[in-house]
């Protein structure tokens, strides 16, 4: 019996010593910071002195006294959403070129696949850097064609162009993602539509986009997410400052500023919980929308 | 596509002074002083510390990932326990915050416990699962495995724990394989976490000693500023050439960034 017994708790336990070293970073290196930083975003505190409690200080300064902040807003959310969409239809036009069952169809999906996985490092942002500066590549190009162009990464309207085309240049994940999509699709769609005389565009508009919409979604969602937290590229193309003129000025490229350049580390606090409740909302708004947009396989 | 890579490549081979002003992709003088004189790195630190150090920190994230992400995702996929939903619910929560939201409390732990300028806070957190992408993944090929290896094997009397040893890790090698390349990549990759945890010049990974490179650089410097950033690309490249199928595979399955 008492045998019995005890067999019967150790194996109660044993799920637990599986799961022992998750719920201990689970509790240390996720959930107490992230109660914390909430009770730091209320505080104002600059690392050497313990954190003095100023209640919405922080947030008030940041929407209403704070013109670098908004610039940060400004700059992040307009690169969010100029490259994500272009990424995206960049992404799915060369899916569909591919999935017309070309020759050597591995061959391409590494060749574009190559830049998502090193153009967040800091090599591909120095060779940004000089591929956009005044004598780079893109200005000889654009100079053959006789247009005459200042350094872009130099020049406050152009930088953040720079930084847009290095995302999208990145587009080789969502295209692999869609193309596995495509795949899925049924041959039979395409061959009931063209018996009843559809084209390759009403195709597209009718089978091809709604079929894949929950892919579209699920990449949408990744990738906004992703790019609000866009760090690397920015901070070396303007040598930490977010420039020139701030038009580089990324959300936690401002956040690292703030927190690690001034140590005003409740300031930062509250920047990092607006960050996330920002990412909430434009999760949350896709969301909503897509119940009108996503097509899934089982409501037909 | 691939057209900037190629520039930069041969332009690492070219004389300092030619690089901008030649843009041929078949220069006249190939020369290989660039990498010699980058390799010398600055203030006496070479490249083969940073690279040292580079490793040493993407191998041990790599084995505390395996480790505790695989232990977690059996726990997952195979056992029962209370408020299992509830759980693996936050788990997928955790994947969702930004770190930045964490950064400033983590900061400051690693600072008590005397751990910046170490890889430490880098490295560690790997060791208790803290990412939650590599669990999801895990249980998820966990679940395709068939039951009834697990009943068997329950059968000829193993418990959950010889079962896990037994027969899921063994079957679980790609998963493991997954796990391995992107935490290799990322961690190679992730600037902000190097810049925030590690400062001294003799700490230095590949990526840090780059940046500090741009900042004493200049012109005169291009040239080996090129040919060590072509030489950090090197061991994310070679991954991906001899793990393709795994990283496209993985990518197209379980729709990773």
């Amino acid at each position: 019996m008492l045998n019995l017994f005890d067999q019967k708790r150790w194996s109660s336990i044993i799920p637990y010593l599986f799961l022992a070293p998750w719920l201990i970073g689970l509790v240390v290196f996720s959930g107490f910071p992230f109660l914390s930083s909430l009770y730091l975003s209320f505080t104002n505190y600059n690392f050497v002195s313990s954190p003095n409690w100023v209640g919405l200080k922080n947030y008030l300064t940041m929407f209403t006294q704070d013109p670098q902040y908004f610039q940060a807003i400004k700059v992040t959310v307009t690169y969010v959403l100029v490259a994500v969409p272009l990424e995206l239809s960049f992404a799915l036009f060369l899916a569909l070129l591919l999935n017309k069952g070309i020759r050597g169809l591995g061959i391409y999906r590494g060749v574009y696949y190559i830049p998502s996985l090193i153009g967040g490092s800091v090599a591909i942002a120095i060779l940004w850097q000089q591929v956009f500066g005044d004598s780079g590549i893109v200005n000889q190009l654009l100079g053959y064609a006789g247009i005459d162009m200042p350094s872009w990464v130099g020049t406050p309207d152009y930088a953040i162009w720079s930084l847009i085309l290095l995302k999208v240049w990145q587009f080789g994940s969502p295209m692999v993602i869609f193309l596995a999509g495509l795949k899925q699709i049924p041959q039979e769609f395409y061959e009931a539509s063209s018996l009843d005389g559809a084209g390759k565009w009403k195709q597209f508009i009718h089978i091809t986009l709604p079929c894949l919409s929950p892919i579209i979604l699920f990449n949408g969602i990744m990738q906004i997410i992703s790019s609000f937290q866009a760090f690397t590229p920015a901070y070396i193309i303007s040598n930490g400052t977010g420039g020139p003129v701030n038009s580089t000025l990324f959300y936690t490229l401002y956040l690292y500023q703030n927190g690690f350049g001034n140590f005003q580390m409740g300031y930062a606090s509250a920047m990092a919980w607006s960050l996330l409740l920002i990412i909430a909302f434009f999760t949350g708004l896709i969301f909503l929308t897509s119940k009108k947009w996503v097509h899934y396989g089982d409501q037909g | 596509m691939l057209y900037p890579i190629l520039w930069m490549i041969i332009s690492s081979f070219k004389p300092t002074q030619s690089i901008l002003s030649d843009n041929s992709l078949w220069p006249k003088d190939l020369t290989l002083s660039n990498y010699i004189k980058g390799w010398k790195g600055t203030s006496g630190t070479t490249f083969a510390t940073f690279y040292l150090n580079s490793f040493s920190m993407v191998g041990l994230a790599v084995i505390g990932n395996v480790l505790s992400c695989s232990l977690t995702a059996y726990a997952f996929a195979r056992l029962e326990f209370k408020h299992k939903k509830i759980w693996f619910a936050l788990m997928m929560m955790t994947m969702m915050i930004p770190m930045h939201v964490l950064i400033v409390p983590q900061y400051i732990i690693f600072n008590k416990l005397e751990w910046i300028n170490t890889i430490l806070p880098i490295v560690v957190p790997k060791f208790f699962a803290v990412d939650g992408f590599f669990i999801f993944l895990t249980v998820q090929f966990i679940r395709s495995l068939p039951r009834e290896l697990d009943e068997a094997a329950t059968i000829d009397g193993c418990g959950p724990i010889a079962i896990y040893f037994r027969i899921i890790l063994p079957l679980t090698v790609p998963a493991i394989v997954t796990t391995t390349i992107f935490t290799f990549i990322w961690t190679w990759n992730d600037f902000f976490s190097q810049l925030l945890y590690l400062s001294g010049v003799e700490k230095y990974t590949v990526t840090l000693a780059l940046r500090m490179f741009t900042d004493a650089g200049g012109e005169a410097a291009l040239g080996s500023l090129f040919a060590m950033s072509v030489l950090s690309i090197v061991p994310v490249f070679l991954i991906f050439v001899f793990f393709q199928r795994y990283i496209v595979e993985g990518i197209a399955t379980s729709g990773m960034k």
